[in-house]
């Protein structure tokens, strides 16, 4: 059995909620999952899809999807390979469920390049190999995308010198951008060069 | 994961009326600790109400004080201009903390509540008094390298693993909370509790109550205040141990002082006794370090994590001394 | 046939699967789904050594979506094998903690997931033992050391000459066990059509994984197909074939539908290997000047009860440094604990952590520079075999790297310089690492369009392999790289050795290059003429590697760390490190930076911060996760330079290269040891160099 709104809507209370509810069958088997009819806006479409409460996001885009794009590297929110914008801010899709984000745009690395260009970060990467196996450069793309969004915001990041200092997107040191980007971690030890094509794009 | 009922609510009022018909409910902040605990075995909730879409920001209180709504995500409240000119400790302590996708997702009321890191916790095939009560404490006898040298028990030796929380417990934030019975308000220290014979518990919350937001009280000498976060990777890391401090010194005395310390107990561990040695003592490294041993005398260190006493102390003196002289 | 006479090898082509790669359409291991499929996720044993006396699997099959739980009481058999690892599900016994005793099948990961948590297993537990110490009563001498050297080797009588010798230096020194950690975790995706399979895999050799996997069940080589076109980095973990690619095959058989199994980034601290924890006491002896006259090398490390894995740590003292008087030996345990592996130069990483940070210690004792030390130590042969090196450029790499380092006038007085309250120090060390090559063979196909396809079982792992064959094969056929296409990472290619030993562009690229030779003689042949079908042409260098000639064949490098060590907290930071290799002809500057530079991160990272905690209670890694096993993050990186020099070398293979995917990890920890040393006085034989160990 499912139970759901597709369109959760935007007033107050619990009247506007998503919301699953657990299937029983009365037979004595363990409960069921708990599944939710959505639409899920990634990369500019919207996609009808039904989600087991459960199923994070790098889940769905990655097994129901095929947007394999994102990866998983630890599902533990400890290494941003899974690293994916959801309404233009960068976050962990292994540490969010999907069904939380129905109402929200998502981008992953597919949705970067726009009619077969690629994204200027993304052949800034291939011009300083700024990847190696390749594994966390989504992950690094996303999140710099994500990064340099927070920067053109004017947040400040733990090494911006005294906290009023102005955060200026042209004027951004690596040691800031090695900071912001400390949540993606590279195996393969490509960080100088991704510093380098971030800072490349950034500059 | 077990499976769960999902539910999304946009008032606190509503969040505590569903947590209530709900089975085994928990809320669901920004995920970044609970998702996580849920696939591994930690925590299986029936029903999450997602209370992320409640209402909230950061407001200025009459007396210059700020209310920041407990949904607030992590990089918004570090990136206020208010917060950030206020209480720098504060920002530093959410910068320093987690990644920018964490910070992200992480909410303020999330960040209060998140659980300890401690591997045994973590891993539901070992014993641990906090996941299951009576089950044992490996840590005491096992890797405590990273765990508690204040308040902690036979049963206990975790840590908080919160940097922001360090913070709030010396800027003696007010946590206002919604419960069954309607709203009320916990202070800070004072929210966590020290483990004892119930590590289960890590606050002093009950069930169906949470957290809508944050007061945290006008402190004008805040506003030069810092955050030494001292870890073993240079980002993207737990503490160690940490350092919150505020400091009014005026012709060379300590007129008032706030210190904090994170990843030394079960709680944020307000200094009390070093502050109460610094009021009124002149502003001077060998003071800062007695009031330092002041605070120290009260540690009994595991033998793993020892250390934490000499870089405690140090990282203290470090503080204050910068603090002096910023100005 | 177009001729370009321009030499792309040399070139910094852009890596040729990086549009791949940076758009996510590079597709991996798990990332195939054959219709049909389910998930598999694996149980793992909760003690670490005894026997299983029951399974619940009954309450487990009544779980949502549940399709099968395999245990040993119902797992198909599978054929003797003389790796105990891949026995998977064919005993009651408990090797180790977290070794894979049983698999849930079911319709979504989710179901998977929960119903496999659910399985109720019960044990009849023994005591264990974890306790890897070099006094182990235990301890033995294993026949060899990986691949295949002798345990123990001896020249004239280092003790004598150690009670005699003006300076003694006499230490021991530690390294934690490592975990290899690529990015990708393992995964396997498993289908069988009719009698043959097919595995999706994330593995570093095709051929060898198919000939691994098929007599396991009965089959030829050739009815198993290995597909791998991308690896999410391996640093040797996917080299052995681990647990989980049997136990998806098996499920997959078991249950008549394709089967995606991915190893969770926690399961690979006990699945998928990792570097042996060691023990090594170094002892130098040597005149007041610093040349040596004795060096003892002994180092004790540990393996698992299933599988003997002979870390080759001391090798490296055996072909350093000249001393007429030599010894080293290993010794290994086998306990209760995960079969240990091959990680990122094993042997010469943890071994020369240990020479060269004995080695700064005795430049301190004779009040000798550390680069000079060295260089007045050089061989003029290998003196382990007394083989002439076929080229030894470490002297000149020291003297490049002094000079950019600007080491020159270095006061070696330790804890003398601080800014701020920051300490800061300089060290050095050396790196090498041997020059293999092993047999391999390719096609290559000339199409009439003037285009090229090579073809190669090979496995490019993020090293750039892809790339450099492409140059290699450019060259060989007279033809602009961007007609050449390579293809890799199947083992329905020509057969090839796995990526490892840094011998793969040696390795393939001598079979690429022969390959295109043959082409280019039979393109000779019909005076340029391609017909509509193409020409193909193959090759096999088994011959020609077994005949090569005898030299001692490495790569030498020197790197130079500058670090600060926080005056109140010890935290230790890598300001600066700096990397002079010789290692033959460099094919493509821009991915072999990319390599030296990658593995200097790692040397990097295992000199701060990588160790994994063995629970002594329970008998497993206790750190199994990146928030507690600490690997360099972007801010731990500042200053990284790789540099090398020109190396000619003509004994190496057609293309004059030599190995260099893991020189950079060997020796880096010692720079970065040596330098916190000059900081701080305080020596480090421990690794990782954490605050702990430098808080006062």
């Amino acid at each position: 059995m499912t139970i759901s709104w597709d369109n959760p809507g935007t007033g107050g209370g619990r009247e506007a909620r998503v919301k699953g509810e657990a299937n029983t069958n009365g037979d004595g088997a363990a409960p069921g999952p708990v599944t939710v009819d959505l639409r899920l806006s990634v990369n500019g479409r919207r996609h009808p899809i039904t989600v087991d409460t459960r199923e994070t996001l790098l889940d769905t885009l990655r097994e129901r999807m095929d947007l394999t794009g994102t990866k998983k590297g630890c599902d533990h929110g400890q290494c941003g390979a899974c690293t994916v914008l959801v309404g233009g801010r960068r976050v962990k899709s292994c540490l969010t469920l999907t069904v939380t984000v129905d109402d929200r745009d998502i981008t992953t690395v597919e949705g970067l390049s726009a009619d077969g260009v690629p994204h200027p970060l993304q052949a800034a990467f291939i011009e300083n190999d700024a990847l190696q196996c390749g594994y966390c450069t989504p992950g690094q793309l996303c999140s710099a995308v994500g990064m340099l969004a927070e920067v053109a915001d004017g947040w400040p990041s733990a090494v911006t010198p005294g906290l009023d200092g102005e955060v200026d997107l042209s004027k951004l040191a690596d040691e800031e951008i090695r900071e912001r980007m400390s949540g993606n971690l590279c195996r393969c030890g490509a960080y100088p060069g991704i510093v380098a094509a971030i800072g490349q794009v950034a500059r | 994961m077990r499976p769960f009922a999902y539910e999304r609510v946009s008032t606190a009022r509503s969040a505590v009326a569903a947590a209530g018909e709900g089975t085994d409910a928990m809320y669901l902040g920004g995920g970044t600790n609970l998702v996580d605990l849920m696939r591994l075995g930690v925590v299986a909730p029936g029903t999450l109400v997602d209370v992320t879409r409640i209402a909230g920001g950061v407001e200025e209180t009459p007396g210059g004080g700020l209310l920041i709504g407990a949904e607030v995500r992590n990089g918004d409240l570090a990136a206020h201009p208010l917060v950030r000119s206020r209480y720098p400790m504060l920002a530093e302590a959410v910068l320093s903390g987690a990644s920018g996708q964490i910070r992200n997702m992480a909410t303020v009321g999330g960040n209060l509540l998140q659980r300890t890191r401690c591997s045994y916790f973590q891993d539901v095939t070992k014993p641990c008094n906090k996941r299951d009560p009576g089950s044992g404490c490996p840590a005491r006898a096992g890797d405590h390298r990273n765990l508690a040298i204040f308040g902690h028990s036979e049963s206990c030796v975790a840590t908080h693993p919160s940097d922001m929380a360090v913070a709030l417990a010396a800027l003696d934030a007010v946590v206002h909370v919604e419960g069954a019975d309607g709203p009320r308000s916990v202070p800070m220290p004072g929210l966590h509790r020290l483990p004892g014979d119930r590590p289960d518990r890590d606050t002093v919350l009950g069930p169906g109550d949470l957290v809508t937001a944050v007061e945290v009280p006008p402190l004008p000498f805040a506003a030069r205040s810092r955050y030494r976060k001292v870890r073993d990777r240079a980002s993207f890391s737990f503490a160690v141990v940490s350092v919150a401090a505020a400091l009014e010194v005026s012709g060379g005395v300590v007129r008032d002082c706030r210190i904090a310390l994170g990843a030394v107990a079960h709680v944020p561990w307000r200094a009390e006794a070093a502050e109460a040695a610094l009021r009124g003592a002149p502003a001077t490294e060998e003071r800062f370090g007695l009031a330092a041993d002041a605070e120290l005398a009260r540690a009994r260190p595991l033998p793993l994590n020892r250390f934490k006493v000499p870089l405690v102390r140090n990282v203290m003196i470090r503080v204050l001394a910068d603090l002096v002289e910023v100005r | 046939m177009t001729t370009t006479g321009i030499r792309s090898v040399g070139g910094a082509l852009d890596r040729v699967d990086a549009l791949e790669k940076v758009t996510g359409r590079a597709r991996y291991a798990y990332e195939n789904s054959p219709r049909e499929l389910v998930y598999a996720f694996p149980v793992q044993a909760t003690v670490a050594k005894g026997e299983i006396v029951h399974v619940g699997v009954d309450a487990v099959l009544k779980q949502p979506g549940v399709i099968a739980a395999i245990w040993h009481g119902n797992a198909p058999r599978l054929a003797p094998s003389d790796d105990d690892e891949l026995a998977v599900l064919q005993s009651r016994r408990v090797a180790y903690r977290g070794q894979y005793i049983a698999v849930v099948v079911a319709e979504t990961p989710e179901d998977a997931r929960e119903a496999a948590g659910m399985l109720r297993v019960e044990y009849a537990a023994e005591d264990h033992d974890v306790d890897m110490r070099p006094d182990h009563p235990r301890m033995y001498r294993p026949d060899h050391v990986n691949p295949n050297f002798q345990s123990d080797t001896q020249r004239g009588d280092p003790d004598a000459a150690l009670t005699t010798a003006p300076v003694v230096v006499d230490h021991t020194y530690s390294t934690p066990a490592e975990h290899n950690n690529p990015m990708e975790p393992h995964a396997t995706v498993a289908l069988w059509d009719g009698d043959g399979l097919t595995l999706f895999d994330s593995t570093q050799g095709a051929s060898a994984l198919r000939s691994v996997i098929a007599p396991l069940f009965g089959m030829p080589p050739a009815q198993v197909r290995v597909i791998a076109p991308y690896i999410g980095g391996g640093f040797g973990s996917k080299i052995e074939v681990h647990p989980h690619v049997v136990l998806a095959a098996l499920a997959a058989k078991q249950v008549g539908r394709p089967v995606k199994l991915a190893v969770t980034r926690q399961q690979m601290f006990a699945i998928t290997g990792y570097r042996t924890p060691t023990v090594q006491r170094v002892r130098l002896g040597a005149e007041t000047d610093g040349r040596l006259i004795a060096v003892t090398h002994d180092a004790f490390e540990q393996t698992s009860i299933l599988v003997e894995f002979a870390e080759p740590t001391a090798i490296v003292t055996r072909m350093m440094y000249a001393a007429p008087h030599r010894r080293t030996t290993h010794r290994l345990v086998r306990l209760n604990v995960p079969t240990p592996t091959w990680m990122r130069a094993p042997g010469e990483a943890p071994g020369m952590f240990a020479l060269e940070s004995a080695m700064d210690e005795l430049a301190i004792a004779c009040g000798v520079d550390p680069v000079e030390l060295r260089v007045r130590n050089e061989p003029a042969k290998d003196p382990d075999t007394g083989l002439p090196f076929s080229s030894r450029n470490l002297v000149a790499c020291l003297r490049e790297g002094a000079r950019r380092f600007g080491w020159a006038g270095r006061d070696p007085e330790p804890g003398a310089r601080r800014v701020g309250r920051t300490l800061l120090g300089t060290g050095v060390a050396a790196s090498t690492y041997p020059t293999y090559r092993a047999p391999s063979s390719a096609r290559v196909r000339a199409e009439p369009d003037g285009r090229f396809t090579v073809s190669i079982a090979a496995a490019d792992i993020g090293t750039g392999a892809r790339t450099v064959l492409t140059q290699i094969a450019a060259d060989a056929l007279d033809a602009p790289a961007g007609l050449v296409h390579v293809e890799v990472g199947d083992s329905a290619l020509p057969w090839a050795v796995l990526a490892g030993g840094s011998m793969g562009t040696g390795s393939w690229g001598t079979a690429v290059v022969r390959a295109c030779e043959a082409l280019v003689a039979e393109l000779g042949r019909r005076g340029g003429d391609v017909p509509p079908g193409g020409v193909e042409a193959a090759a096999d260098t088994s011959q020609e590697v077994r005949g090569q000639a005898e030299f001692a064949r490495h790569a030498f490098g020197a790197q130079f760390a500058e670090v600060g060590v926080d005056a109140d907290t010890g935290e230790t930071r890598v300001h600066r490190l700096l990397g002079v290799f010789a290692a033959g002809r460099i094919i493509n500057p821009k991915t072999a930076r990319s390599q030296f530079v990658g593995g200097m991160t790692m040397g990097l990272s295992m000199a701060l911060m990588e160790e994994s905690v063995m629970d002594r209670e329970f008998g497993d890694y206790l750190n199994h996760d990146f928030a507690q096993y600490h690997v360099a993050a972007h801010a731990d990186v500042r200053d990284i330079e790789a540099f090398w020099l020109e190396e000619e070398d003509p004994h190496l293979n057609p293309m004059g290269s030599k190995g260099i995917g893991e020189i950079g990890t060997v020796g880096t920890a010692a720079a970065v040891a040596n330098a916190v040393h000059h900081a701080t006085g305080v020596r480090i034989r421990d690794l990782p160099i954490r605050l702990d160990k430098l808080v006062r």
